[in-house]
């Protein structure tokens, strides 16, 4: 099952894990059962639409699904899905 | 007489949904990741704020104290290397290139690590020593590493900074040689950011531009503060501004706004436009196809300091571009180029790579009209040219190759 990287903020949420397994082979379906596991975190990533907060960015194996296939991204097995706040310049 | 720091802070909140949050080293909304911003004691700033408390500060961004994050009224906690009050420099030259009658160059170049991130990284690290930190860091694209190591040596305190490992050479000496330890990341600027997210979350060191950011970003706005009072108190027609993560840009029209606000200038708000590299553009590709929804870029471009795919405060700086009447505009690594050089012959100003950005922007702004000739016009000139030598070192070089010998030059001279 994939892994879940849970950011600070988010902790709350997960009793303070800072990661947690689901299951699912897409992004959607992998936030669709974190928010089973932990509810009240599907509200945090997705808007009322469906679609990925403006200010939530999502990495699978290290890409921004941005540059995927956005939350129709497949996830595999053992692969590490990162939650990060957007990026700040320097 | 210096007035003494006084606390301007009561807490933080939310830019996006509003949510408040504890004053603390926390950049991030706890609810919808929206970023966090500074909440000011408005009252008490307005019963104090004037032309004249201003005019008695120090010859440093801090003479703006009064509305800038002052956590603390202790001034061990304050650092200043002189960061600010840069020249706001006539550019006639430049002007008559470009066919605009009144151009003023904000020479940020004049910092003490060269660039303006000496401004937000005296403000974040005054914030951070108030929080009780002593270790600080950033994620950077070469600018921001240089101003935490050279405050963090002048401070003598501990910092880190993360940058990419193929910046150039100017800005990695530009960190190393302060003593800093420098963690060279291989990836891109983006990759490095959301490294120092993850260490800021585990580590709790002071990032200026992560969990500090709130206070960080409010510095930016010491460069609209600076135009306004060098201009006389009046604020000018329209700036221009790099824009990379955006927030310079919309921190230089809340500057404005807060001007305005308190009473400290009179005027309409000016029009306020971005400059991109074609690179990396993903304001300019927003703006030019009239939306607000922003598409993230793997950036490629020579304009490094620039180089954020994925800006943070884009959406805000396309607001601040539309509601002004200004625009977000992107050119051609060449352009940059030529940027640098017509700034550097015109008016004896050697900018990096980002002041190239700026002054090719200008240029074609002019070209097109966007920019009036009429209008007085402030360009800010973020960075020295000794940061990205690698630019220009191939397009200039000596003009004459002589011996030792008179006759030799002379014989040359009169070729040329």
């Amino acid at each position: 099952m994939p892994t879940v990287r849970i950011p600070t903020p988010l902790r709350k949420l997960t009793d303070e894990q800072s990661e947690v397994t689901v299951a699912g082979d897409d992004l959607r379906t992998v936030v669709a059962n974190l928010n089973e596991a932990h509810p009240g975190l599907g509200e945090r990533l997705l808007d009322d639409d469906g679609n990925l907060r403006r200010f939530v960015n999502v990495f699978v194996r290290d890409e921004d699904v941005r540059f995927l296939d956005g939350l129709d991204t497949k996830v595999g097995d053992g692969d590490v899905v990162s939650i990060v706040p957007a990026v700040a310049g320097g | 007489m210096t007035p003494p720091p006084t606390i301007t802070v009561v807490g933080l909140r939310c830019r996006e949904c509003g949510e408040p949050e504890d004053l603390g080293a926390s950049h991030v909304c706890s609810f919808c990741f929206g970023p966090l911003e500074v909440v000011y004691d408005e009252d008490g700033i307005a019963a104090r704020v004037s032309r004249e408390r201003i005019q008695q500060g120090p010859a440093s961004l801090w003479r703006y104290q009064d509305l800038l994050p002052v956590l603390s009224g202790d001034p061990a906690t304050r650092i200043d290397l002189g960061t600010g009050f840069t020249p706001l420099r006539p550019a006639p030259r430049l002007g008559a290139a470009l066919g605009l009658k009144e151009l003023w160059l904000k020479d940020d170049t004049r910092n003490p690590s060269g660039s303006f991130k000496d401004r937000v990284v005296t403000i974040a690290l005054s914030a951070g020593r108030a929080l009780g930190m002593d270790t600080f860091a950033c994620a950077s694209t070469g600018n921001l590493a240089n101003a935490v190591a050279a405050h963090a040596a002048a401070w003598g305190v501990s910092a880190y900074v993360f940058i990419p490992h193929d910046l150039e050479r100017g800005k990695v000496v530009g960190s190393a040689v302060y003593g800093a330890n420098l963690v060279s990341v291989k990836g891109t600027y983006d990759d490095v950011n959301r490294l120092c997210a993850e260490v800021a979350d585990t580590k709790g060191w002071g990032f200026a531009n992560v969990n500090l950011r709130a206070f960080y970003a409010e510095g930016s706005k010491t460069i609209g503060f600076e135009i306004a009072e060098q201009l006389g108190w009046q604020l000018p027609d329209h700036v221009v501004i790099p824009v990379a993560s955006g927030s310079m840009l919309t921190k230089v029209h809340k500057a404005f706004g807060e001007l305005q606000r308190y009473g400290l200038v009179d005027g309409d708000t000016p029009r306020i436009s971005g400059a991109q590299a074609t690179g990396c553009s993903p304001v300019a590709e927003a703006f030019e196809r009239d939306s607000f929804d922003i598409r993230p870029q793997k950036p490629d471009t020579i304009a490094r300091s620039l180089a954020i795919g994925n800006p943070a405060d884009g959406y805000y700086a396309l607001q601040v571009a539309k509601q002004t009447g200004g625009v977000v505009g992107h050119v051609s690594d060449d352009e940059v180029v030529a940027g640098i050089r017509l700034l550097a012959e015109t008016e004896g100003l050697f900018a990096e790579t980002a002041g190239g950005v700026t002054v090719a922007n200008l240029k074609r702004f002019a070209e097109n009209g966007v920019v009036g000739a009429d209008e007085r016009v402030v360009a800010v000139i973020s960075g020295n040219g000794y940061k990205t030598i690698e630019a220009v070192q191939d397009h200039v070089g000596p003009t004459f190759h002589v011996t030792p010998a008179l006759s030799d030059f002379l014989a040359q001279l009169d070729l040329n």
